[in-house]
């Protein structure tokens, strides 16, 4: 059978028998049929945690990972399915629910489930191969040696006998699991799905609105709760008067949701939730409370005021995240000095299903069911807010409409559990758009000072970057009031250069809203502020920027850079230097590939630029150029990206690809148009109108994405894409039109851009 | 009482004249596939088609709906095999899938009323449909892919 062939009838099989989340042809989707089906079936063999066994040949294997659009539910199935020489079309994905001790960790962020997952897939289904050849063998009396697994079958291959995987499960239920030094993954040359094109498991669903994402849970005598959230952090509820809203037909009850000191970390904010029937009746509700707030220690936090705090930080030395040589004096010895400044806004996530989640409290059990990327930490922080036992706490995972952190923090999961338990009956929480942008975990907002020397052959000397940015940290711990060398070394100490005094120092930012991972979190500024500066400083030596870029990466090494002056805890994305050293001849190998596909030394008409920055995030390296054409009004569209990847091995190419496309789309959003800004430590923005993010019109016509082969241990996918895209994009922007982008969004900055002097 | 047709389908409803229709489909008939992702008619993860053209459903009032025919992505193919929905498949376009109903159903209309789209074409008609993860370019693939097969 064709690739094509087989890939069609498995979509085909897909649409007849539905999926792990129930969907009914009617559309209405009860989780409760699943659990009652669950219960009633035949005692399944589970020989491993992630694999189950029906009589039938029925296969069903635990995606213990989050989907959020990153194709985890076919990719690692695929892989236990692969190695089990199962076939692919009678095995059906379920999803786990969470649960640590079981499943090991389920949270789906940092790039890094394949990463963290491809030998214990590959295990589990080789472990359960050899079970099944072993209980072929005992059937037929013969050696294991003798036989092979292949295609749903075990085979005897001197006499040619064969036994269907379904009629070996009452044997195998019998053995033992065959020892480990026994279990052998498949080689290369073995694999039939891995490192190939496998599509979606959730493709019919998703394309014929049957999919179950955390807003279409539906529950008998379920309510549904919008909630007025203090608008500025560690804001609470003065007083508030609720009999307008409690006069909307539908609406049956207002609840106050206490709110937790500050830094709140992963819980509920607290405020004013209205209960109602439907979700038209909780919005109009909502609408008509009359809430006086007290809005708390945060209510003069103003952007431009912090932005000119932040600027004021990184213009005096900070503490040290990486040191090399002696970058101070190297700079005053310095035959030519550059100097730059960069700035990037909060960010909010903006994913584009809001934030919802059911939860039905009743019996002394919590069952919610929720898009969460953290299914652990939403039932260990759901279980100290409503202060019970976390045994007693069930987190059912659906499928989520966008993530890109947001969904890493099960606040809103908090929020439906305390009101189930108020209401006494099932309760669905949802967000609006507003509430979304409102009282999201923002992305940093970053103020950074490069200053290199040059020297007199145009080589750079001295390398000294000052960065300020409130972190993550202090979401969850109110003493924090920089970032830490942990923060750097996610793109800005772990930096590939070849530069022999280097001083990357960190400067005190205190933050006053929530700060939360948004897809590639630090990186995201660290790449804009170096990728541009690299470009820069291309064009002050007078070279060419890729060739500058790759002088500058220096000669082929592999090393550990905690040994090149990175401060402990010289993290490497959980991952050991020796593992993952930062190796020059990738990054190198990629920046060139991205050259040659790009035409880089091809001329472009006037108005229209190509850049290109390269960064390793996440254990993998990226290298992206841009093309992009500036109109005369200033508006940026983008024909064509290119971008060279090497993250090690890759399981699921076209999943890999199509993370690259979103990655510079996202990237686009990133740098041209959004930006989360405060005022009275309000957010400004509301809605997509005020918060626009890349649309149809802009997006590239070609995303040309080239992924090294290669069998070295995988790095991430979901997010190194991101921090190069954004840099590369401003410089073709500086290439087009001769104007620096310095401070994001770029917004209304190139009107006019024909008519201005260069800069 | 406003009583529509869904999906072929007679409905009735007697609440809030001002309801949106997208709460309607979602909270009483429960066709969860049209999706909420913004309220102002600013995204188009709730576009479904009245009467045979494209609007948003956040938008759209029951008060405005009596005798009137509404189509959701449940109802675009009774198999879910519109040229679209099968050229989305053959592309792999979704990621995490939230505003492909309404990516379809705004390019059903397109296709249409304008059976081979220049890239043009397509920009302008799916400008207003906004996807996150950033499916466009696989988007347009799609719909020229399926404008190719006809219908």
């Amino acid at each position: 059978m064709s690739a094509d062939m087989e890939r069609r009838r498995f979509v085909q099989l897909l649409s007849a028998s539905g999926l792990a989340i129930v969907a009914s042809p009617l559309g209405i989707r009860r989780y409760i049929d699943a659990e009652s089906a669950r219960a009633t079936a035949a005692e399944p063999f589970s020989p491993h945690v992630y694999v189950t066994l029906q009589d039938d040949g029925t296969i069903t294997i635990v995606c213990h990972r989050s989907e959020m659009g990153q194709g985890v539910r076919t990719t690692l199935p695929m892989i236990i399915a692969d190695e089990m020489e199962a076939d692919w079309s009678r095995c059906r994905v379920e999803q786990a629910v969470g649960d640590e001790k079981k499943y090991g960790s389920q949270n789906t962020d940092g790039s890094s489930s394949v990463r963290l997952s491809l030998a214990k897939c590959r295990q589990a289904g080789a472990t359960v191969r050899a079970l099944l050849e072993d209980a072929a063998a005992k059937q037929w009396g013969v050696s294991s040696t003798e036989v092979h697994a292949r295609q749903h079958q075990v085979i005897h291959q001197r006499t040619g006998r064969a036994l269907a995987f379904g009629a070996l499960v009452a044997t195998a239920r019998t053995l033992p699991l065959p020892d480990a030094a026994r279990v052998r993954p498949k080689t290369k040359a073995e694999r039939r799905w891995q490192g190939k094109r496998m599509p979606s498991v959730d493709l019919v669903p998703m394309t014929t609105g049957t999919a179950v994402y955390g807003a279409d849970v539906r529950l008998p005598g379920m309510r549904t709760a919008v909630i007025a959230r203090p608008p500025v952090w560690g804001g609470k509820v003065k007083s508030f008067d609720a009999s307008a809203a409690l006069k909307v037909p539908g609406v049956e009850k207002v609840i106050h949701i206490p709110e937790p000191p500050i830094p709140a970390g992963f819980n509920a904010l607290g405020g004013v939730a209205v209960v109602a029937t439907n979700t038209w009746a909780a919005m109009k509700g909502r609408d008509a409370l009359a809430i006086v707030w007290d809005n708390g220690p945060n209510a003069d936090y103003e952007s431009s005021a912090y932005k000119a705090t932040l600027e004021a930080a990184v213009r005096k030395p900070g503490t040290a995240g990486r040191v090399v040589g002696d970058a101070e004096r190297a700079l005053a010895g310095a035959t030519k000095r550059l100097e730059r400044e960069y700035y990037i806004p909060h960010l909010s996530h903006a994913q584009l299903e809001p934030v919802a989640a059911v939860a039905r409290v009743a019996n002394g059990k919590v069952d919610v069911w929720a898009p969460t990327q953290s299914p652990q930490d939403a039932r260990n922080t759901i279980a100290k807010f409503l202060g019970v036992d976390d045994t007693t706490v069930t987190v059912n995972v659906t499928l989520l409409g966008g993530a890109f952190g947001r969904k890493s923090k099960p606040d809103f999961i908090c929020e439906a559990a305390f009101l189930s338990r108020e209401v006494g009956a099932p309760v669905r929480v949802q967000w609006t758009r507003e509430d979304d942008l409102r009282n999201s975990y923002y992305h940093t907002v970053a103020a950074h000072r490069l200053e290199a020397g040059i020297d007199a052959s145009g080589s750079i000397s001295a390398w000294r970057h000052r960065v300020a940015y409130p972190p993550i940290d202090a979401t969850f711990d109110g003493t924090v009031t920089s970032a830490g060398p942990d923060d750097l070394t996610n793109g800005a100490s772990d930096i590939p250069f070849a530069i022999p005094n280097m001083s990357v120092e960190i400067c005190p930012a205190k933050a006053h809203t929530r700060i939360g991972w948004y897809r590639s979190v630090n990186a995201i500024h660290h790449g804009f502020a170096i990728g541009s500066f690299v470009d820069e400083l291309a064009i002050a030596t007078g070279k060419d920027s890729a060739r500058f870029l790759l002088d500058l990466l220096g000669p082929d090494r592999s090393t550990d850079l905690s040994k090149e002056g990175l401060v402990a805890p010289a993290s490497n994305y959980g991952g050991t230097w020796a593992d993952y050293p930062m190796d020059i001849a990738r990054a190198r190998h990629v920046v060139e590939i991205a050259m040659q596909r790009s035409g880089w030394e091809t001329p472009l008409p006037n108005g229209s630029g190509r850049g290109i920055a390269m960064h390793r995030s996440f254990l993998s390296y990226v290298a992206v150029v841009i093309e992009a054409t500036v109109a005369a009004d200033g508006t940026v569209t983008v024909p064509r990206a290119t971008v060279a990847v090497d993250a090690g091995y890759i399981a699921n190419p076209d999943r890999a690809r199509s993370q690259m496309e979103g990655a510079v789309i996202m990237a686009m959003s990133n740098t041209l148009y959004s930006e989360i800004s405060f005022k009275d430590g309000q957010v400004v923005q509301s809605n997509f109108p005020t918060y626009p993010v890349t649309r149809m019109r802009a997006a590239p016509h070609i995303v040309d994405v080239h992924l090294v082969e290669t069998e070295a241990p995988p790095g991430g996918i979901g997010e190194p894409g991101v921090p190069p895209s954004g840099a590369a994009l401003c410089n073709a922007i500086h290439a087009a039109t001769k104007v620096r982008v310095r401070q994001l969004p770029v917004g209304k900055q190139l009107a006019g851009w024909r008519t201005r002097a260069a800069d | 009482m406003i009583s529509l047709s869904v999906n072929g389908a007679r409905r009735t409803f007697d609440g809030d004249p001002a309801t949106p229709l997208l709460w309607f489909l979602r909270d009483d008939l429960e066709l969860t596939g049209t999706k909420y992702g913004c309220g102002v008619g600013s995204c188009g993860a709730c576009t479904v088609h009245l009467d045979g053209r494209a609007v948003r459903a956040c938008q759209t009032r029951m008060s405005d709906l009596d005798g009137r025919a509404v189509t959701t992505i449940e109802g675009l193919h009774p198999k879910g095999d519109h040229r679209l929905q099968v050229a989305w498949r053959d592309i792999d376009v979704p990621q995490c899938g939230y505003c492909q109903s309404g990516q379809i159903m705004k390019a059903a209309e397109l296709l249409r009323n304008t059976p081979h789209p220049t890239d043009q074409q397509i920009d302008t008609a799916m400008n207003g449909n906004i996807c996150r993860c950033g499916t466009y370019p696989r988007i347009r693939a799609a719909i020229k892919a399926a404008a190719e097969k006809g219908s």
